[in-house]
Formats: structure tokens, sequence, C-alpha cells
């Protein structure tokens, strides 16, 4: 055993050998949240500003009952798409006309929150601060950019809740004589229908219902392991005195 | 037994043999009574392969291998993959046994090969066990990869493009048997077709058949223990070993132990990690594929990546030191060995020193990969110690070894990561040394001081 212990030591030696990459856009912590509330009010804002381009085509409508809505209520504030609750949520709009507005056809979001991870952060953390990431480029075809995701094809959709940001960029010095322009930080000039911090809730609703949609049995997930993880212990241990009680004669 | 139901046995056994069979394999059995915690993993296996082929069989019940986009613009297997995730009942727990079970396979069988590595599992007369071992490992990477297509996200499709193109790398054919491969000039509804039914059924037949081999060979030579030593030396006057328990009832309930132990660690992984951190089910996977994009890193399943490091090791400046390698063996082979293995390595040699001159180090690389593969199969000649387990083994090979699991786990560190000149620097190290732990095996196993191995199995 002395033999596998400095085996195992020289194995956890390892992470050492990880260079830190040169990581540059840092991404901000999202303050996702379960709570019915949060959910529906980022359904809300789903269904009313990304469902015009984006589809969720995984999803279906009647779903939302799993955040605490009825049938009624989804009818009456969120299909806007089709009359037919058992639907999945899909947009009107043509795919080829998305692209040539667009360049792009906008991507379906339905488990957008699991692809959007990286080494960066999590899904929700990049998905947080990109939605709040925009700002005015007169350069660009929308006249945004984005923090995140540098020449964006999708405009600020959300831009009368947040307002108008501009960037300020500083020139650094990259240690070899030249001069490059970094991203220093965003400012709000002119302010939208939200403040800041009412903006932030808002974009961590849409967040959270982001992650909920990506995987909406991931709450049922969790119990039913609590449940399974319990009914193997107690296996685990009557099976341990099932091998005691065989093995009392064997030395 | 009531006797009608003896009756009922008796009618069975006049016909078939499930007594005998019962006896030969389980109850009258007699495996060494002091297996220790590496020897679970056999059975784990096991396990973990009939919850592939269970969770399997009602994945397909639902999944749909079509590569065209659906009315919103994604293709029709992603979109089947989350209808599962969502719409079929249950289908999250069978597709979440599923994609966890994959990499469980792997963890399981590379703690399995290691147990044989540590106690000589390999050696005679068990050289067909391990051989049998080292093709279901084989089939296994080959149905980890077809399978890891199906979901047709991003990184599936790359993945299955990168390691399909490594095909075209093979002088002359290559172009065409990739292209065969694929069925298409590239990754497309054809070879999502092919790859679901080499996955659903061709490669999991030969896996079974290889796994029945393997418990078979296993059961006509019987178990090695962490001692090494052979139990049916010593038996009693019933010819059964002193030191041999039958393997039902006792191995049956303590393997149950194991079982359920496992699944507690798997049951954690499935219902409260199921991404296993971005390893398991990997980000960049939830993206459908895109033969439009190619993605900036595009990185195997972790159970890949060591020999994934071994591939991208190759570059062509450093075929020089493979040529000394193969070199250096030729020459101790010329010395050394008998005729027969003489004829071997200058054949092999020719082509392989010769051949670098001409061909491409991409092939060079997969020639890499295969053999690091294909060379765990040849441990039993080149082991050539007096003992079989590390226990009784010498300084030497505890290095060998320690430098073995380090190296491979930096190799599958390495693989993950995105390439840089320095990386590559330390891959080619290890690939090096990977291959020296075989290639300097025959030597340092027999130039150690190894300890006396016991008369009978010791508790440890």
């Amino acid at each position: 055993m002395k033999f596998l212990r400095s085996l195992a030591a020289a194995t956890l030696m390892l992470p050492l050998l990880a260079t830190a990459s040169d990581v540059e856009i840092k991404l901000d912590k999202a303050p996702v949240s379960f709570d019915q509330k949060a959910l529906q009010h980022g359904a809300k804002l789903f269904v009313n500003y990304c469902l015009n381009c984006h589809g969720a085509s995984s999803l279906r409508y009647n779903r939302l009952r799993d955040i605490g809505l009825t049938e009624d209520q989804i009818r009456d504030n969120l299909m806007f798409t089709t009359d037919k609750i058992g639907d999945q949520m899909k947009v009107a709009l043509p795919r080829d006309d998305a692209k040539n507005w667009f360049g792009a056809a906008p991507p379906d979001l339905s488990v957008i929150a699991r692809a959007r991870a990286s080494e960066l952060g999590s899904g929700p953390d990049w998905l947080y601060s990109y939605l709040r990431g925009f700002y005015r480029d007169a350069e660009r075809p929308t006249g945004w950019n984005n923090r995140v995701f540098d020449n964006v094809g999708m405009p600020h959709v959300l831009w009368e809740l947040q307002g108008d940001q501009v960037a300020r960029f500083v020139t650094e010095d990259d240690g070899h004589g030249n001069k490059t322009k970094r991203l220093d930080k965003l400012e709000l000039v002119k302010p939208g229908v939200m403040s800041p911090a009412e903006y932030d809730q808002s974009v961590a609703d849409l967040v959270s219902f982001l992650v909920w949609m990506g995987e909406p049995a991931q709450n049922t997930r969790k119990q039913i392991g609590y449940a399974v993880i319990g009914v193997l212990i107690v296996l685990g241990l009557l099976s341990y005195a099932m091998k005691k009680a065989f093995w009392k004669d064997i030395h | 037994m009531t006797s009608k139901s003896q009756e009922l046995l008796n009618w069975i056994d006049a016909r078939f043999p499930l007594t005998s069979l019962w006896k030969e394999h389980l109850s009258e059995y007699y495996a060494p009574k002091n297996f220790n915690f590496w020897y679970y993993f056999g059975s784990l296996a096991l396990l973990v392969l009939v919850i592939q082929i269970v969770t399997g069989i009602f994945l397909v019940m639902h999944y749909k291998p079509d590569a065209s986009l659906n009315s919103a613009g994604i293709p029709v297997a992603f979109a089947s993959v989350e209808y599962i995730m969502r719409d079929v009942p249950g289908g999250w727990i069978i597709r979440y046994m599923h994609s966890t079970g994959a990499s469980a396979f792997f963890i399981v069988v590379y703690l399995h090969m290691f147990r044989g590595l540590l106690y000589g599992s390999y050696r005679k007369p068990r050289e067909l066990v391990w051989i049998f071992g080292s093709l279901i490992f084989l089939c296994l990477m080959a149905e980890a990869f077809m399978g890891y297509l199906l979901p047709w996200g991003q990184m599936s499709y790359w993945g299955a493009q990168v390691i399909v193109n490594l095909f075209s790398a093979i002088p002359l054919i290559g172009p065409d048997l990739s292209l065969w491969i694929r069925g298409d000039y590239v990754i497309g509804d054809a070879t999502l077709n092919r790859f679901f039914a080499f996955h659903v059924i061709a490669v999991p037949l030969v896996l079974l058949g290889l796994v029945v081999a393997h418990v078979i060979a296993l059961h006509e030579v019987g178990s090695l223990n962490p001692d090494g030593i052979e139990i049916k030396k010593k038996k009693d006057a019933n010819g059964i070993p002193l030191d041999g328990i039958p393997f039902h009832p006792y191995y049956t309930v303590k393997d149950i132990v194991g079982v359920v132990v496992f699944l507690i660690f798997f049951a954690a992984v499935m219902f409260f990690a199921p991404d296993g951190g971005g390893y398991f089910l990997e980000a960049n996977n939830f993206f459908p594929a895109d033969p439009m994009k190619t993605p900036p890193h595009i990185a195997p399943v972790w159970y890949f990546t060591p020999f994934y490091s071994m591939l991208r090791a190759v570059t062509s400046d450093f075929l020089v030191v493979l040529q000394l390698f193969v070199g250096w063996i030729w020459v101790w082979a010329l010395m050394r060995a008998p005729a027969i293995g003489k004829l071997i390595a200058t054949v092999i040699a020719v082509l392989v020193i010769g051949g670098m001159f001409f061909i491409d180090a991409k092939f060079w690389g997969v020639v890499m990969m295969g053999a690091g593969v294909v060379v765990i199969a040849f441990l039993p000649w080149l082991d050539r110690s007096p003992v079989k387990s590390i226990r009784y083994k010498g300084a030497l090979t505890k290095i060998a070894i320690t430098i073995f699991v380090v190296v491979f786990a930096i190799l599958g560190y390495l693989g993950v990561l995105p390439p840089s000149p320095a990386r590559n620097l330390v891959a080619q190290i290890c690939t090096v040394l990977y291959f020296l732990f075989f290639a300097l095996m025959p030597i340092y196993s027999k130039l150690e001081s190894t300890k006396p191995e016991p008369e009978r199995v010791t508790w440890k």
C-alpha cells in the first residue's frame, strides 16, 4: 500500500502542469435563481424579447406549468406564435430571411445555457455578461457591438430597458513596443427605462429562465438523486452485513 | 429442493448443461480468498456493460439518426436527444445513465487494466485472458467513438471529422479509405447512419463475444490474486485449492457490496453532475453540428485524450527521435533476439525508419496512437520477472509503474488542452516515456532483485 500511496501523491502533483491561459474576457457571475417568481419574469422577458427571432424548439409551452403557471396564464400571456398549448416554442421568422438580415440565423436557445460554458466561465455567466455587455458602435451595421461577443450580429434587443452604453478603451503596451487597444469598461451614457440594478436583476431572471429551459427536469433530477443515494446507502449497509455474515469463516 | 423443481432441473440438465455450467462458473469456481480493492472492477465492468446495453435499447426506441434539419433548423438527430431529455417519460434518466455509463465504463476498465499491471494478471498462463481483454478495450474505444457522433453536436461532428480524416494520411489508399468510411466527402447523414448501425449492433455483438471469451479463458486457468501465486499448486484431498473459495456465494456477496458502492458514485454523478464538469458531456456539444463552423478547439472526450496526445506529439521534427527509438530496438533485437525476432525487427525497422523519410508525420501520429493501444497486449511477453505481483517485484518496476501512471495522466491532461509548443514538448517526452515503459520492461523486470513469493496467499 505504501507504493500506492506514493503513486497517488505523484499523481496529485499533476495540476502544476497547467499553465495560466491568457484569458481576456472576464465574465460576471450570474445570480441564477430557481425561484418561481424569477423564472416567470424570465419567461415573460423571453417570449417578449427573444422569441421573435430565437426559437426554443425543444420546449413546449405547456412545460411552463413546471414554473408555476396555469395553462390559462400561459395561453393568455405568453403564447404569441401558436394556439396549441402542446406546441413547441418556435419562431415565425423564416431562417433564410434571418440569415440575410443578421448574417447568421439566430440560434435556437433550447440548450444555450449548457452550450455556452467554456474555460471563461459557466454558461449562465456568459449569458449574463453578454446580455449586459452591449455598447454603441457606429462601425457595426446594427449600431451595436458586444464586450463578450465581438462583432456580434445581434442588435441590443433590450436597449430600451438598459439604455445606451459606450465602451472606454485604454491603449496598452504589449511588452514588445506595440500599442494595443483594450476595452477597459462600459459606461452608461443614456439611461434606459430601468435603473442599472433593475436591469441586472431582469437579466438575471432571464438567464435563470434560460438555465431552467436548458434542462427543465433538473430540479426533479436532484430530488430523485437524494432519494436514490439514500436507498443505495441503506442497501450498501445491508449488503455489507450480508458479506460479513457469509465471510465470517474465511480466514 | 422440492421434488417437482428437482424434476424440472433434471429435465433441463438432460438437455442443457445448466447445473454443470452453474457449478463450473459460480458455485464450484474457486477464486483466491485474498482479493483486494482492485478486484472489484471486473464485475463492475460487466455491470456497466449491462447498464449500457439496457439503457441503449431504450434510447434506440426514441433516437433518430437523421442529419437533416427540422422545421426549426435543428438537425433531427440533435433534436431527438433533447426530445428524449424532455418529452420521453423518464428519458433523461435513461440518457444520463448512458452518457455517465460511457465515462464510467472507461474509469472502471482503466482501473481493471491497472490491476492486471500491478499483480501480473497477464502472465503465463493468462496471456489469452489479457489478449481478449485488450481486444475488448479496442472495441470499447470504437464503440465510444461511434456513439459520440450520435448526439450530432459540434464536438460529435468535428471530433469524428478529425479522426476519420486521420485515415487519409495512410499512403496510397488513405483518401479513398476515409471517403469510404464516411460515405460522403464530409461527415454527413451517411456517416451518422452507419455509425449508428455499428454502435447499436455491430460493435456490441463483437464486444459481447469477447467478454464471454475473456471470462471463459479466465475460468479455464483460474483467477490470479494480489500475491501473484497460483492457488492451484496447493490443493486439499478433494482437489480444491486450499486458498480458494467458491465464487458463489463468497464473491457474489462481496461484489454486491462493490456494486452498491459503485452505484452511489455513479448516482452522484448522474443526478448531480451529469456533465461531469464538462468532461462527460462537453459544453460545445450542446451546439448542433454545423459543417460550416469549425470550433476553435476540438478536444476528444477525456478517455481518449492520452492516446490523442500521443498522436499530436508526432510532429515532423519528432520523427528523428522515433527513428532513433526504432533503430535502438532493432540493434537490441539483432544482438539478443532469436532468429525470428531478428527478422521481424528488421522488417519493421526498415519499413518504419525508411518510411519516415517519405510519409507525412500525420500518418506516423496515427501509427503511434494505434501502437500505444496495441503495445498493451504484448505485456505477457515483455515482463520477464521471476515473480508476478508488484508486492514481490523490485524497486525498478515500482519506479517504472509510477512514471508510467504519471506520464499517462499527463498525456490525458494535455489531450484536453489546446496545443502549444511547450505542451507539445511535454507530450513528446511523455510519449517516449510511455513506450520506454514497455520497451525496457524485458530489461528492468529481469535485472532487478525480487523478494521471494510466499507459499500461500497473504492478507494485506
